[in-house]
């Protein structure tokens, strides 16, 4: 996959199973919110992507979720979920019955019912990253798509809102592809990832073999070190004398 | 029981999410019916109010009710008050509705109909066909109208053409309007320039927007374009909605934002440009409308879209009513009344609201 003179991604070679978690990580710059929207069909690319039967996914296919969403000003969570109908409906269609009872039901699973009628805007950043997540899941696409999900939100936060996914994938069978920023988050819920740095893919596996500490401190250019903490992968900045820091 | 209640009002806000308020969508109806009342027996020739109602319903099929109205009577209802009251409805509908169109594609609270350089082509094909006796005229159409809308469909064409097309970046296409607009009017001053005292008085108070009519000549040039351009942009309101969380949102949503946004914004040219061959420049009624149901009702473009195309209607025929008998027998320019009533108006919804307008 290459993108003309600006080329960001190159050689990407990725497969993805059903049901499973795969996380994206790498620099900042590598390719990882790239890859996520040349998956979603939205920047120009040479290669395919395709799916199990071999065509192009759809907005019924990939639902992603970006990293700063827009949110429209006056439109309430209820119109903002029904939104993630569009990919359903034909071109000058409108949402049926079918439609809403499905938006409903999304917004109970993900315990929104009360905020139904609140604007978008004025819901606390944990609030509105279920909310989004709650348009994607109403496009019912087996594959997600996240962009740092949870860039915004505190560590109590983070966990809780990656729970949810991993939870709502093991109900429902469906494949996570997610950039994601923390490497030991990223090892915690992912069972595979792949390590992108400058447009490629330097390491693809189960998260105990892509989180070499020699691998990770080359990609990130500073010594990082790797270890295991109550059977989590840990990494951190490698211990370093002041003399080296300063030189 | 808590989890029962919540579910409830899930299913409620499921239901009126982007539906129509039927409260606001009533009293919409009721106000152009009674500006179109109002209008009727409102004039020089004091037409009863029941004498004119009968009259109505006496031409409905298989009714027949006896008015007393005199067969001149009845020639000044059927052949001047209401082709002009029809009239002011088109016009004033087809300019609030393109300006929610315009608003939505755009994603721009300050878009009007007139963003795209209509005005200026239009006011400068209109100046050649007074000042100039340019006589384009075909069928039916007389030379002005016929000359402001080729005008206006030259401006905005240009402006497409200058963008590339550039249905994928509002902004460049913006921008496009922008430099047509100051073209044309440029060229349009310097017409005007060389008229002329008489015509100039005759295309300035064209400029200033007028909707007199020859019987229902005019409402029927602008009929077709109503009832087409109207339906296609009520039919397209949904994808104003999700253009509103930008194009590469809507994009992984399924639209293609390029090609919405180009069926909109000729459909929305068009109707405009229709609407401004036969009335002139009435200003404000595009803006101001929109943002009024915007305000009032909500800020969905599924609700935005009909009801700006209603009050748009019932504002233009109230306004006009006014601009025929205010100083009767001689008449006020329609386009200075609109300003005059809207703007005070606006500033007050947007004075009570003003902390609800962020964006």
């Amino acid at each position: 996959m290459s993108f003309g003179e600006n080329e960001a991604l190159r050689g990407v070679d990725l497969h993805l199973a059903a049901g499973e978690w795969l996380g994206l990580i790498g620099p900042n710059g590598a390719g990882k919110s790239t890859l996520l929207r040349a998956i979603a069909g939205l920047v120009a690319h040479e290669g395919t992507v395709s799916l199990a039967g071999g065509e192009r996914p759809g907005g019924t296919d990939v639902a992603l979720v970006p990293q700063i969403p827009i949110l429209p000003e006056g439109m309430s969570v209820a119109e903002y979920v029904m939104l993630g109908r569009s990919p359903h409906l034909g071109w000058l269609a409108t949402e049926s019955r079918r439609d809403r009872s499905i938006v409903a039901s999304v917004l109970e699973r993900l315990e929104l019912a009360r905020f139904a009628d609140r604007p978008v805007r004025q819901l606390s950043g944990g609030e509105t990253q279920r909310v989004v997540l709650a348009r994607a899941l109403a496009q019912q696409a087996p594959v997600l798509l996240l962009d740092e999900p949870t860039s915004a939100l505190d560590l109590g936060h983070r966990d809780a809102v990656l729970e949810l996914i991993d939870k709502l994938r093991h109900d429902d069978g469906i494949s996570v592809i997610a950039a994601m920023h923390d490497l030991g988050t990223a090892a915690r819920f992912a069972d595979r990832l792949a390590l992108i740095d400058r447009g490629r893919i330097v390491a693809d596996g189960p998260p105990r073999s892509v989180l070499a500490a020699g691998r990770l401190s080359d990609v990130y250019a500073t010594p990082l070190s790797v270890h295991t903490v109550e059977g989590e992968i840990v990494v951190l900045p490698a211990p370093r004398s002041r003399q080296e820091r300063r030189t | 029981m808590a989890t029962l209640s919540a579910a409830g009002e899930t299913h409620s806000a499921t239901q009126r999410a982007f539906r129509l308020p039927p409260l606001a969508a009533a009293g919409t109806l009721v106000a152009l019916a009674a500006v179109a009342l109002l209008s009727a027996t409102t004039g020089a020739a004091g037409l009863a109010f029941g004498d004119v109602l009968a009259a109505l319903v006496d031409r409905l099929p298989l009714v027949d009710v006896d008015s007393s109205l005199s067969a001149r009577q009845e020639g000044i209802l059927f052949q001047i008050r209401l082709p002009r009251l029809v009239l002011g409805m088109f016009v004033g509908g087809s300019l609030a509705l393109a300006g929610a169109a315009y608003q939505g594609v755009f994603r721009n609270p300050l878009a009007d109909p007139y963003l795209l350089g209509v005005s200026a082509g239009a006011g400068f094909g209109a100046v050649l066909a007074l000042g100039f006796g340019l006589d384009v005229g075909w069928g039916p159409f007389d030379a002005l109208p016929a000359a402001a809308f080729l005008g206006a469909l030259v401006a905005v064409t240009a402006s497409a053409a200058i963008a590339r097309g550039a249905w994928q970046s509002p902004a460049t296409l913006l921008l496009g309007g922008i430099a047509m607009a100051a073209f044309f009017s440029a060229a349009q001053t310097y017409a005007i320039g060389q008229l002329s005292e008489t015509r100039t008085r005759e295309v300035l108070s064209w400029l200033f927007g007028q909707l007199s009519t020859s019987g229902w000549r005019q409402v029927l040039i602008l009929g077709p374009y109503v009832g087409i351009c109207g339906t296609i942009l009520v039919l397209h309101r949904r994808h104003l909605d999700v253009l509103r969380v930008g194009d590469d949102e809507a994009r992984s949503l399924g639209l293609n934002p390029g090609r919405s946004r180009l069926v909109v914004i000729a459909s929305a040219s068009l109707l405009t440009a229709a609407a401004v061959s036969v009335s002139g420049l009435i200003a404000f009624v595009g803006l101001v409308v929109p943002h009024i149901v915007r305000l009032l009702v909500s800020h969905s473009y599924r609700v935005i879209v009909p009801l700006s195309a209603l009050g748009g209607a019932a504002f233009l025929a109230l306004v006009d009513t006014g601009a025929r008998t205010l100083t009767a027998p001689a008449e006020l320019p329609v386009g200075v009344i609109t300003a005059f009533v809207g703007a005070p108006f606006f500033a007050l919804v947007l004075w009570r609201n003003a902390r609800k307008v962020t964006a």
